[in-house]
């Protein structure tokens, strides 16, 4: 599989992203906003990160880098597009997802463990994963409150584009269980096509053998049995 | 020399956590008749053009494309006559 990783002035997960993927074998590529090419990925990664300094809205400006002209074209084409945390506002402000990401209700920066359940098994983000199960993911954020309009989140709901949803350990959803107050406790979407998913959860965190979880691990191992079935 | 004086604002729809903060605030002052608060972006834009029309045009451009989100924004704003400095 080849992976490539957006760098905008401001990631700061770029390099996490590169490395869990590199340490499992797979051709990784870093590639800086101001690039043109893609160099043909099975995977583009927009990581999190802080681009342009949050200034605006959080992802605003990053969405008008010259890459991401590419990316677009990417998805539409069918391609995949995993958008992390920051990487999950910028796909919100590009239009390749719907609805927003604002401040957490808490007005805090949230950094800790988290627990979400997979909503749907559909996508190749969650592939081979029973529906209902619970990862332990972390999070950092203080723009991670989603939002969407009425017929919006209808549409999410109707069309199981919801992904993760936030949970406590025994996989219930509940009003506690939801740390920054997100419509639906929703942690991740998918696109109409299902090629496009935003999360704000940090899977590339959990994933090698220094970290508390490991469960970032079963979203790309998800991803590897996607490309190779 | 025109001056954009964008206002940037959460729809009504858009729960609003800093207003209600500052509302909460305010009560404790002993504001008690403040029932809501909202707070919003304030933007200035100086323009090298004196047609206003055009320069109104490029402002809901402008806040289309990038000053607002239109998932949770709207905008208003006012052009002035302004000094070239």
């Amino acid at each position: 599989m080849k992976v490539s990783v957006i760098t905008f002035p401001g990631s700061n997960c770029d390099h996490d992203a590169l490395e869990v993927f590199a340490k499992r074998g797979h051709n990784t590529v870093s590639i800086w906003h101001k690039d043109t090419e893609l160099q043909s990925p099975d995977l583009v990664i927009l990581p999190g990160g802080f681009s342009y300094g949050d200034y605006l809205r959080c992802g605003s400006i990053a969405k008008f880098s010259p890459i991401m002209n590419e990316v677009i074209s990417h998805a539409n084409r069918g391609g995949l597009v995993l958008g992390i945390c920051n990487g999950f506002q910028i796909l919100t402000e590009c239009g390749l997802l719907p609805g927003a990401l604002m401040m957490n209700k808490s007005l805090q920066f949230i950094c800790q463990h988290q627990f979400i359940r997979v909503e749907s098994d559909s996508t190749p983000y969650t592939y081979g994963l029973p529906e209902g199960k619970v990862l332990d993911i972390p999070i950092a954020h203080k723009e991670g409150n989603f939002f969407i309009d009425e017929d919006g989140l209808k549409a999410l709901q109707d069309w199981d584009r919801i992904v993760f949803r936030y949970c406590d350990e025994a996989g219930s959803v509940t009003p506690f269980a939801n740390p920054n107050g997100a419509l639906d406790n929703i942690a991740g979407i998918c696109n109409e096509q299902r090629n496009v998913m935003g999360m704000m959860p940090h899977p590339e965190r959990a994933a090698c053998e220094h970290t508390v979880s490991r469960d970032g691990l079963f979203i790309i191992e998800a991803i590897e049995k996607y490309f190779s079935k | 020399m025109l001056k954009a004086k964008i206002h940037v604002f959460l729809k009504p729809s858009v729960l609003d956590p800093q207003g209600q903060a500052v509302t909460n605030s305010l009560h404790s002052l002993g504001y008690d008749a403040i029932k809501e608060t909202r707070i919003s972006k304030y933007i200035e834009i100086m323009f090298d053009e004196t047609d206003a029309d055009k320069v109104s045009e490029q402002v809901h451009t402008i806040c289309d494309k990038l000053l607002a989100n239109p998932n949770t924004e709207k905008y208003a704003f006012k052009l002035e006559p302004a000094e070239d400095k």
